[in-house]
Formats: structure tokens, C-alpha cells, sequence
């Protein structure tokens, strides 16, 4: 057994840090350390530094102008970025159709949306989610109804992260209704700007604006945006929901906002009292926990070899530790301020740092509802790893 | 033993829960917290048509005589309706300040006052760590840390330092030449302030008596924080029941999701915990103006840290049990979440009362 990386990916970690720490603009850094909220420009400026570097596509292939990482070097790379405070990778283009188009697109489809995809000049959502559908995802009511060269969509997606950035949608529509659950379902790509599509903004707890209801009214989609075959969309959703869960943990990200509490706790104070400081190892504790089982998931998969397309069952266990760690650190950032921790939206009240705790762990409660809810996780650990 | 309340305080709690069912709606709530003051002289003016203003003040002063006990009832109820209005600071903890600490005269001043609606004095105790407050020639400067409410009183309560090194008890009037206030909403659509004091005009208030009046200030937060624990089962009661609701409507694989057991054991934990919290603030209320500090404090503590740790597990769980939805602003849910999230960290939080119950209980 050895816990260590070896001494090229060491070599490649060093690569990654003084790249980061070069090219990462100042401002995004600050927003990011200091848990702000950023914007589009934000993510789309970070997306073309690292292309034009040659790693807009961290996960990709080659063959898709990707540069190719191990599962390890991805890892590594993530955790860099996180702890450099570089922006999370928007993973609706990147992480979730990038494969489905790679795996079951036709290689016009892949020629057209791909590069720009990695360049950062086309922005994906995701239209999964409805609201008869959540966890129950298989029971979507989105209508698709052939027409000629065209489907005619008519529906409602919701809980679209950030839809109203995006200038794509990639859907599950029902296209046989006759079919059970999951085999009348279909794959398809909607241009956002197509008459019929309408994001309405859905105002969470923290009085944020992240997610959003998207309506589709007779809006028209050419065929040659069906992904795959008709009605065997639930394959490629599954495929995609595979990919979705690489990096899932968030171990990078959680450490950076482990050091944040300490920042915070030690310039309150807090560390002093036994009882924090206890609740603080405990993250910790749970953390280092969490990062080697990442770290043996991941050499699982990388003896699997590489035509193992997807993560199992595993990043069910990373998906829940890992939002149950940052949602937990949320809380003791919260808890160390104090009464700090309550006005809302005040920039100039209490000390820099309070200023976003109170809505960040607000916001943070996500984390255990989407990406497939905690709950469903543990569904999928009990059949698919125990068998139950 | 008896855990029954009389009639008549059924009846107050029917009144208050009546009021709320019919004047404060969710909407009305939102209008109100988005208005610019972020709260309603209206609103206040009714509550104390319907007499809830004067219920914790003497007869003498135009008052019910009532006690922790109806307050409790009350502050149940405004709970479920999430009022904004500045209850608990100026119709509950200061009062019960103003009777055990200021003069006779001040008291006939301002207690029928209170009971009316047309002062609203609110305590500002806390100073921000950079800034106490203290007094010098009669005069105060110093800043006070989110004083709930601070930004709609007429007078404001200022504990601060003395010239002797000693803890007294001020009265400042919000208008007065060197009283800056910085109002703003906190994270449950309430309203705090920070008091900025430049050589601020005072009145002395205590008969300064360091101990006496620091005893008084302990007392009076004591049966605030009684209320408090009321208010906050009020609001996981609503939370439990809604929630409950939720499960048995909302469908996923074919079913009621309250059909799956994951989920039927969830609730259950959160109803563990609501009659945990429901019997201490039963406690909280019977014992926050027990004469014998140290065990009335004990009590409190062990009483805040129970239902500081249900507000954290009902809150979390009812959000995660409804999913998005209860991630939207469009539900009241998320606005008890942030409520309970608030009440957790109010008065001392539950690590804070873990740490002070285990030193008082070796104390004893």
C-alpha cells in the first residue's frame, strides 16, 4: 500500500499550482475565497484561460482536444483549482453533455457543440428536473411530438442551475407515452434562444438567483438535435448522471473552506473554547477520512482501465460525505460569528468575513437536495453495494 | 402535576392565533417585510387593541398581570406566523427590565406607554467586541452589536461601563444628538441595528448598584429567553405539521413519498424532537423568574440547548424532506428554516448553554 502520488503526478500537481497561481485573476480569486457569489463573466473568463492552455476540457479525451488526464490527474487538478480559489468548473457542459455527445453523439453533433463547449463561448443547463419529477426523475411529462424534420416540445423543466446564462438545454422528453416509464424517453438538444422557451427565476431562501423554471411552449426542435435513438434516453441519462458524479466529493473545495473556518474562528477567537475547536477537528477528521476513501475510488477506477466510462456506485458514499462536510463547515462559519452571522445582505456590518456566512449556509443546504438527493444515494448504496 | 392550561389562557392563545390566521397572512407578512421599515405600526396598534401588549405588565400600569406562562402561549402562536414586529424585545424583555430596575416615576411613564402601543422601548445590550459602550460624565459613546429591533425604538435600554468600572442601566432617546442607528434586516426577514454612540445624552436608569443591575438585565433576558423557546416551538410545531402534509401529498414512484420508511423514521425523529423541546420550554417557562440564579439559569440552559438543537434538526430536515421547494422563497418553510436558524444563535447558542449548564451543574 502506498498512499502517495506518484513523482509525475507530483511533477503534474507542481504544473497545475504555478499555472493557477499565475493566471487566476485576482478578483475571482477574492469572490471565491471569500464564498461570494460569482458571476457569468467570472466563469467564462477562468474557461478560456484554462483553454487556452489546453485544458478547457479537464476530463476529455484526446480525440476531443481534451488533454487526456488519468482519473488521478483530473483529481489532482480539481483540488488545485479549489485550493488556488480558481471558480468549480460548470459542469452541465463540461462534465455532463461533453460525455453523452462524446459517447452517443453523431460526429456532426460533436463538431458543432464540443469546441465551443471547451472554449467557453456556448453555455449548457440542464433540463432533467420537472415538477412531478425530482427524484423520481424516470416520470418526466415533457412532451416531444415528431413533426417532419422537427419535435414539437411542449413542458416545464425545473431547478435549472443558472438557465439563465445558458444558451443550450439538454433534455429528457417523453416521446412515447405509451411506453413504460423509462423507455418512451428521449435525449434532446434545445437552443435556448428558440421562440417558446421561457426562464423564469426561482428566488431561493438566501435570496439568491441561481435556479429557474424553464417553459417550453410548441417550441420547435430540429430532429438533428435528438442525441442517440429515439426513446432511449434513459440510457444516456444515466450515463450522464454517471459522469456528473467525478469529483463529487469536493475535497478540494472542502478543505479550502476548512481553512476559511479556521481563518475565521481563529480571528473570533472561537478556537479557544474546547468545545469548537472540537467541532472543528471533527470536520477535519472527517475530511482526511473522506479524502483517502476518494483516493481508493479513484485507484479503483483507474486499475478498471480507462473504457470503464463512469464512476459506480461509490461516489454515492463521496456524495454524501462530502455535502455533509461542507454543509457542515457552513455551520460552524456561521456559529463562530455569532450574531454577525444574521444581518442580511450588509457588506459594511461586522467583520468582512460575516458578511455572506448566515445565506451561505442557507444556499449550502442544496447540496444534499440536488445531484440525485442524499436520500437517493443511500437507495443506491443499499441495492447496488449491499445488495438490500 | 398539571400540564393542562386554564381556560382563560386557551383563550388568549385562540385570540392571538386568530389574529394571526386573519391579519397576517403569508402575504401580508412578505408586503410588510419588504415595506421600508420592515415592520408595521399597524399591526402593532392591533396587538394592542387586542391587549397582548400590556399582558406581562402590572395592573397599575394599565396591564394584565399575566406571566411567562401566556406569553409562552403567545409567542407560539406569533411563531407559526413569523411575526416581524418587535415583541419579544419591547412587549416581553422590556418591561420586565423597566419594572425591576427603574424608578417609580420612569415606570408611570413608560409601562402604560408600552401597553398602548405608543412607545416602543427595546434593550440594547450587546457591545460590539471594538466599541463598549461607556459613560462618561453622564454622557455615553461605544457601539451596540444587532440590537433586535434596536432600529424602531423610541427609547432605547443602554447597559454600559461607568465611570466606576460598573455595569448601569440608560435610557436614550433614538432621536437624540449622537445616536446613530444603523437598521437593517437580518437573515429572517427581521430587523436589527447597530447603535453607533457619540457622547450620546443618558439617563441613568439603575440605582447603581453594579450587581443589582446586571441581575436585573440577566433576569429580564431569563424570561426573554423563555419566550424565545416558546416562539420557536410555535414555529416547529407549524414546521412538523406542514411537513408532514408534504409527505402525504407529494408523489414520486407511484406513491405518497411518506409511504417510504427512510422518510416515515425522519419524521419521526423530528417529532422526537419537537415534544423534547415542547416539554423544556414548559420548564423554560415555569422557572425563568425563579429568585435562585444559578438554577434558574441551569435550567434555562439545558432548556435552550434542547430546542437549539431541535430548531437545527426540524429546520434542516424539513428543507431536505421537501426538496427544492423548500429551498424557495415562495414557501413559508424556508422562511421558519431561517427563523429556526436565527433563534439557534439568539440569547447564547447551543454550545454556548452546553458548556454553561455542565459549569453549573458542577457548581450545584
Amino acid at each position: 500500500m502506498d498512499l502517495n502520488f506518484t513523482l509525475e503526478e507530483s511533477a503534474f500537481r507542481a504544473e497545475v499550482r504555478n499555472f493557477v497561481g499565475e493566471k487566476l485573476p485576482a478578483h475571482i480569486r477574492d469572490k471565491v475565497m471569500n464564498g461570494v457569489h460569482l458571476n457569468r463573466d467570472d466563469h467564462i473568463l477562468w474557461q478560456r484561460i484554462l483553454h487556452q492552455r489546453g485544458w478547457g476540457g479537464p476530463g476529455w479525451p484526446r480525440e476531443f482536444g481534451g488533454p487526456g488526464w488519468t482519473p488521478a490527474e483530473q483529481y489532482i487538478f480539481e483540488e488545485e483549482c479549489a485550493a488556488a480559489g480558481a471558480p468549480r468548473l460548470i459542469s452541465f457542459g463540461l462534465k455532463m453533455i461533453a460525455p453523452v455527445l462524446m459517447a452517443f453523439g453523431t460526429p456532426q453533433q460533436q463538431q458543432r457543440f464540443l469546441p465551443k463547449i471547451m472554449a467557453g463561448e456556448e453555455w449548457w443547463c440542464q433540463g432533467y428536473s420537472e415538477p412531478g419529477a425530482g427524484s423520481d426523475l424516470a416520470s418526466v411529462k415533457t412532451r416531444a411530438v415528431r413533426n417532419g424534420d422537427f419535435y414539437v416540445v411542449n413542458g416545464q423543466k425545473t431547478w435549472t442551475t443558472l438557465g439563465q446564462y445558458a444558451d443550450w438545454i439538454f433534455c429528457l422528453v417523453r416521446t412515447d407515452p405509451a411506453a413504460k416509464k423509462q423507455n418512451g424517453i428521449s435525449f434532446l438538444l434545445i437552443d435556448m434562444k428558440s421562440p417558446g422557451v421561457t426562464v423564469r427565476p426561482i428566488i431561493t431562501l438566501d435570496g439568491a438567483h441561481e435556479v429557474n423554471e424553464v417553459w417550453l411552449e410548441d417550441v420547435k426542435v430540429p430532429a438533428a438535435n435528438l442525441i442517440g435513438e429515439e426513446n432511449r434516453g434513459w440510457t444516456y441519462a444515466k450515463f450522464l448522471l454517471g459522469h456528473e458524479r467525478t469529483n463529487i466529493a469536493g475535497i478540494g473545495i472542502a478543505k479550502r473552506e476548512l481553512a476559511r473556518l479556521k481563518r475565521i474562528a481563529a480571528a473570533e477567537g472561537r478556537l479557544d473554547d474546547p468545545l469548537f475547536a472540537a467541532r472543528v477537528a471533527q470536520v477535519e477528521i472527517d475530511l482526511m477520512a473522506l479524502e483517502i476513501t476518494n483516493l481508493r475510488v479513484l485507484a479503483a477506477e483507474s486499475a478498471a482501465g480507462r473504457e470503464k466510462k463512469a464512476p459506480g456506485p461509490e461516489a454515492s458514499i463521496l456524495k454524501i460525505k462530502g455535502t455533509e462536510i461542507q454543509q457542515a463547515i457552513t455551520e460552524l462559519m456561521m456559529q463562530a460569528v455569532g450574531a454577525y452571522a444574521l444581518p442580511f445582505k450588509q457588506a459594511d456590518i461586522g467583520p468582512d468575513y460575516a458578511a455572506n456566512l448566515g445565506t451561505g449556509y442557507c444556499n449550502l443546504r442544496k447540496l444534499s437536495i440536488f445531484g440525485g438527493s442524499n436520500e437517493i444515494q443511500k437507495n443506491i448504496i443499499s441495492q447496488m453495494i449491499l445488495g438490500l | 402535576m398539571d400540564f393542562e392550561f386554564t381556560e382563560d389562557q386557551r383563550a388568549l392563545e385562540d385570540t392571538v392565533r386568530r389574529f394571526v390566521a386573519r391579519d397576517y397572512t403569508f402575504e401580508k407578512r412578505r408586503a410588510i417585510r419588504d415595506s421600508d421599515p420592515g415592520w408595521s405600526r399597524e399591526v402593532w396598534q392591533g396587538l394592542a387593541d387586542l391587549g397582548v401588549l400590556a399582558l406581562n405588565l402590572d395592573e397599575d400600569y394599565g396591564g394584565l398581570g399575566y406571566g411567562p406562562q401566556e406569553t409562552g402561549l403567545v409567542m407560539g402562536a406569533f411563531g407559526a406566523g413569523l411575526l416581524l414586529e418587535p415583541y419579544l424585545a419591547a412587549a416581553v424583555i422590556a418591561p420586565a427590565l423597566i419594572r425591576r430596575v427603574a424608578s417609580a416615576n420612569f415606570q408611570e411613564e413608560w409601562l402604560p406607554a408600552i401597553a398602548t402601543g405608543a412607545a416602543i422601548v427595546v434593550l440594547a445590550h450587546a457591545d460590539a467586541r471594538q466599541a463598549p459602550v461607556t459613560e462618561i460624565g453622564g454622557n455615553l459613546s461605544g457601539r451596540k452589536a444587532v440590537v433586535a429591533h434596536g432600529g424602531c425604538a423610541d427609547l432605547l435600554l443602554v447597559s454600559a461601563r461607568t465611570a466606576r468600572g460598573e455595569t448601569g442601566l440608560f435610557a436614550v432617546t433614538s432621536g437624540a444628538e449622537g445616536v446613530h442607528l444603523r437598521d437593517y434586516p437580518t437573515l429572517d426577514g427581521q430587523r436589527a441595528a447597530d447603535i453607533v454612540l457619540s457622547n450620546a445624552p443618558a439617563m441613568r436608569l439603575d440605582a447603581g448598584t453594579h450587581d443589582a443591575t446586571l441581575e436585573a438585565i440577566e433576569a429580564a433576558l431569563d424570561i426573554g429567553l423563555a419566550a424565545l423557546c416558546a416562539e420557536a416551538v410555535g414555529i416547529m410545531d407549524a414546521t412538523v405539521a406542514a411537513t408532514t402534509d408534504y409527505l402525504k401529498t407529494r408523489q414520486q414512484f407511484g406513491q405518497p413519498i411518506g409511504r417510504f420508511q427512510a422518510l416515515q423514521h425522519r419524521m419521526a425523529d423530528m417529532l422526537l424532537h419537537l415534544e423534547q423541546a415542547r416539554s423544556m420550554s414548559y420548564i423554560a417557562a415555569l422557572h425563568c423568574t425563579d429568585p435562585n440564579r444559578a438554577a434558574r439559569r441551569r435550567t434555562l440552559s439545558a432548556a435552550k440547548v434542547t430546542i437549539g438543537q431541535a430548531c437545527r434538526f426540524i429546520a434542516q430536515n424539513a428543507v431536505q424532506l421537501h426538496g427544492g421547494m423548500g429551498m424557495t422563497d415562495e414557501l413559508i418553510l424556508s422562511h421558519w428554516f431561517k427563523r429556526l436558524t436565527a433563534i439557534e444563535m439568539t440569547f447564547g447558542d447551543t454550545d454556548f448553554h452546553l458548556q454553561r449548564f455542565a459549569r453549573l451543574s458542577r457548581a450545584a
